[in-house]
């Protein structure tokens, strides 16, 4: 005895619903702004512009939306899987071990496509090996991966802390941070990609890192769905019993998802650390590990749609910043505000709307057909 | 008043492109048990949950005694005096008797009151419907029967004149179905009505007044019982002539291909499920596994399929032995030549999330031919997926469809076709028609006698005990566990009912 199954259209499904979603939103966001006594319209007009209104916005944008791929992307690969991978943040503060150990060492002797190669596979080492242990004790111990991970971004944040002070940090430096990079340890930023479409880049530090991410979504796709490997991981994240009626090896398979997933989340520190600031400070991650969630469930873990969503987010940030620069009444927090609405009605509710839509189509559904019938 | 408990007039349900329910009319006279059968899809459900309040009928009316009602929900239902027993039992396990038929009719927030009432008023109606039942046992503790029992007086307690059941003898002995069919003359005769919706044709022979056939969507007919036959309802469910009996010939069993030894398996709870088992299947016979669910099968498929770990025990396969007690390996066991059609397609057979050609693989998808390297060859998955759709005529033919998307027949066809076509010497089956359509039943058992034919060793377990009879070459029967007998199929249905109860198991030990 079997439900039968309502199914959406593919647009429905991946288009419209998300865009409801972030409609409400943006709606219930601009109640906020009423509240806060400025011009909701106003405001949203400041923020697309600052988003995209000038090839300097669009740089900082897609700099922004950089971060988000890549944890966006490694927080769906270990979802595939089944898992919850809730410290990207700390995985990718922790890659930036890697890149800042490969800056430091080659970027006097070493082009930057050198140091490049070193500084991402130093990375991903760093951020796998942080993975690493969680991974383990799931796989192996039948600790939850939840509360791991989540102790392990504390962990990371007071080791990275140290690192800094007792590894990074040269003498008579004040702040916790490296030495700025030479030549050999910047990536360099792309402006003739912002400049074949006519747009300047200004200051923004859109940079190479952004191809890297591009690169890494389509790896990831294929991961997922062209390989062997990303096929055990469906079956796992799915239906567990199913992969063990099929004889795979879901030990294994949760430990290399992990790794997987903190490689992709070492990846972002190339972002900040060779692509902006030339040095590794405290707090590059900033919280981008953790807006990679949001970015995961609003891009349904699928590589188009995380892009598509770390461009949101990349807008939402650039585009709040220029929005507390110009609303003096709206401050950062209320940025934080607008941030955390998208990724409530974007992810947590995003199952608000569906039954009324499927009803919706349900209906058109029949009278199309009872017209088709009459004709 | 109206001669009619249910009248139910022109009920339209869709769901989206799936037209479940076709302009339905039913008539169900006071007093009467009513049969509802259909095959799986056909919309039986969706009309029982429109009845009963889960959903709402895009158009149509329903009358409850000649009183047009409205029934939004559940609660609406059941103070229009409809109760549902349903397939899977809505029971708080770690609850009394009492305290479950209380849930949700507790009448104030301090109990002690409530108790003594709903005690007292559960005595006068086991009195009166013969029913008896200890109030405050635990539910976990109950025979699946007894709790059945429960279930209908649940109902009853919340003053349900009409009283749906949907497969109720799916887990019960013959001998606590019996009973259950007893206990529902025993409503009727007190004026209540019952439907009762099933696939199993005999039931509805041996029990109903009136029985209405559903097949797709439609509501296609609807006959006094007494004047119809399991031949006409079969055709009229299908919509053709169905062959219910299989034809099979004689089996010439060869060489044993699976051993089975002293197996023991415990489970994470440290119950004894499978306690001391040990059996052989030759080459070219079928060895039928009966008995009720939960006394052991499905742990004893496990265990040799190497999804679960045994106690002790030695298993042999093709003359070379499996280690058993280790953490067990599906995947080196398919290699070894065992092929296994498992009892819960929708959680261990199949991921219904993913596309039918990748289900096709599944536990396969190590092979060459689907991949040179750790790369998958879509291409070659999805024409592989697709020469068995055509083999089993696996509908509709395409491999890209999500596997939910498939009706219950279909999505088993899958599974048979993925391990029968692997040509393996073993083949253990499940439950290989549980959920499945008339039709493709049929279909299901054809291929089982075909492989046996070919000189394969099949263990098959069923709790339908007319599939193990009509399928197996030897029947053996499984109690508590262990063993409780073996008989060759043409043992009466009595004889297998009472293995299956125990019964006899009692009588050794006494002795």
């Amino acid at each position: 005895m079997s439900t039968p199954f309502a199914k959406l259209p593919g647009w429905v499904e991946y288009a419209l619903i998300p865009l409801v979603n972030l409609a409400v939103a943006f709606l219930v966001a601009g109640i906020v702004v009423v509240f806060v006594g400025e011009n909701p319209l106003e405001a949203a007009r400041i923020m697309i512009t600052g988003a995209f209104g000038s090839g300097e916005g669009i740089g900082f944008t897609l700099y922004y939306a950089t971060y988000f791929i890549f944890t966006g992307l490694a927080v769906a690969v270990a979802a595939h899987a089944g898992l919850f991978n809730i410290g990207v943040e700390g995985q990718a503060y922790v890659g930036g071990i890697g890149v800042a150990a490969a800056c430091l060492t080659f970027d006097q002797s070493m082009p930057w496509y050198l140091v490049f190669v070193l500084a991402s596979l130093g990375s991903m080492a760093f951020g796998a090996l942080w993975a690493l242990i969680p991974a383990w004790l799931q796989a192996y111990r039948g600790s939850h991966i939840v509360i791991t991970t989540i102790m392990f971004n504390y962990i990371a944040s007071n080791l990275m802390l140290y690192m800094l002070l007792n590894v990074f940090k040269p003498l008579g430096q004040m702040a916790a941070q490296s030495r700025t990079f030479e030549p050999g340890g910047q990536l360099p930023k792309l402006d003739w990609l912002l400049s074949i479409f006519g747009l300047d880049i200004g200051g923004a530090p859109f940079n190479f890192s952004f191809l890297v991410a591009l690169v890494a979504a389509f790896v990831v796709w294929v991961l997922i769905w062209r390989t062997r490997l990303g096929y055990e991981m469906r079956t796992m994240g799915f239906q567990p019993h199913a992969a063990r009626f099929a004889g795979m090896k879901s030990k294994r398979i949760i430990v290399i998802a992990m790794l997987i997933s903190g490689a992709l989340a070492g990846l972002m520190a190339l972002n900040p650390i060779m692509g902006d600031q030339y040095r590794i400070q405290q707090d590059f991650v900033s919280g981008a590990g953790f807006v990679g969630i949001a970015v995961a469930l609003m891009g349904r873990s699928h590589p188009v749609g995380i892009v598509l969503a770390a461009i949101l987010f990349g807008m939402l940030y650039q585009g709040g910043a220029e929005l507390s620069f110009d609303m003096p009444e709206i401050t950062r927090d209320m940025i934080v505000v607008i941030q955390g609405l998208v990724i409530l009605f974007a992810g947590a509710l995003e199952h608000m709307f569906r039954p009324a839509i499927t009803a919706f189509f349900a209906r058109l559904g029949k009278s199309r057909s009872e017209a088709a019938a009459g004709a | 008043m109206s001669d009619f408990a249910i009248e139910l007039k022109g009920i339209d349900k869709r769901f989206g492109a799936v037209h479940a329910n076709k302009n339905i009319n039913l008539k169900v006279a006071k007093g009467t048990i009513h049969g509802i059968i259909g095959e799986n899809g056909a919309g039986k459900s969706t009309l029982m949950s429109i009845l009963y309040g889960f959903y709402q009928a895009d158009s149509g009316e329903i009358f409850i005694s000649g009183q047009k009602a409205n029934i939004k929900d559940s609660k609406a239902a059941i103070s229009a005096g409809i109760g549902m027993v349903h397939q899977h039992f809505m029971l708080v396990e770690n609850f009394s008797v009492l305290e479950n038929i209380m849930l949700g009719a507790e009448e104030s927030a301090i109990l002690t009151k409530g108790i003594t009432k709903a005690r007292a008023e559960l005595k006068r109606l086991e009195e009166q419907y013969e029913m008896e039942v200890d109030p405050d046992a635990i539910i976990e503790e109950l025979p699946v029967g007894v709790q059945q029992r429960v279930e209908i007086l649940k109902a009853i307690y919340r003053k349900a004149d009409i009283l749906i059941l949907d497969e109720p003898t799916g887990v019960l002995t013959p001998a606590e179905a019996d009973h259950l069919f007893r206990i529902l003359a025993q409503l009727k005769e007190q004026g209540k009505t019952v439907i009762l919706i099933t696939h199993k044709l005999r039931e509805i022979m041996a029990i109903t007044d009136e029985v209405s056939v559903m097949r797709r969507g439609e509501m296609v007919a609807t006959r006094k019982t007494a004047e119809t036959s399991v031949e006409e309802l079969a055709e009229l469910m299908v919509g053709r002539r169905v062959l219910l009996r299989v034809e099979k010939g004689e089996a010439s069993p060869g060489d044993v291909k699976l051993s089975v030894r002293n197996l023991t398996v415990r489970d994470s709870r440290g119950v004894t499920m499978v306690d001391n088992v040990s059996f052989d299947v030759r080459a070219g016979e079928i060895v039928g596994i009966a008995g009720v669910a939960g006394n052991g099968q499905s742990e004893l498929l496990e265990a040799i399929a190497g999804m679960r770990s045994a106690t002790s025990g030695t298993v042999t396969l093709s003359g070379q032995p499996v280690d058993v007690t280790g953490p067990g390996d599906p995947a080196d066991m398919r290699k070894r030549g065992l092929a296994h059609v498992p009892e819960d397609r929708h959680h261990t057979g199949l991921v219904l999330k993913f596309e039918e050609a990748e289900n096709a693989m599944l536990g396969y998808h190590g092979d060459r031919k689907f991949g040179q390297s750790f790369l998958l060859d879509v291409e070659a998955v999805r024409k592989d997926a697709m020469e068995k759709i055509e083999q089993y005529d696996i509908r509709p033919p395409n491999p890209r469809l999500k596997t939910a998307n498939f009706s219950g027949g279909n999505q088993q066809k899958i599974v048979l076709a993925r391990e029968m076509e692997r040509n393996p010497d073993v083949l253990i089956i499940g439950q290989p028609t549980r959920g499945v359509d008339v039709g493709a039943i049929e279909f299901i058992h054809k291929r089982i006698i075909e492989m046996r034919d070919q000189g394969k060793a099949i263990l098959l377990v069923s709790v339908e005990l007319d599939e193990i009879r009509s399928l197996s070459d030897r029947i053996i029967v499984m109690f508590a566990g262990r063993i409780a007998g073996e008989r060759n199929p043409d043992a009466s249905e009595g004889e297998l009912g009472l293995l299956m109860a125990g019964v006899e198991n009692k009588l050794e030990a006494a002795e």
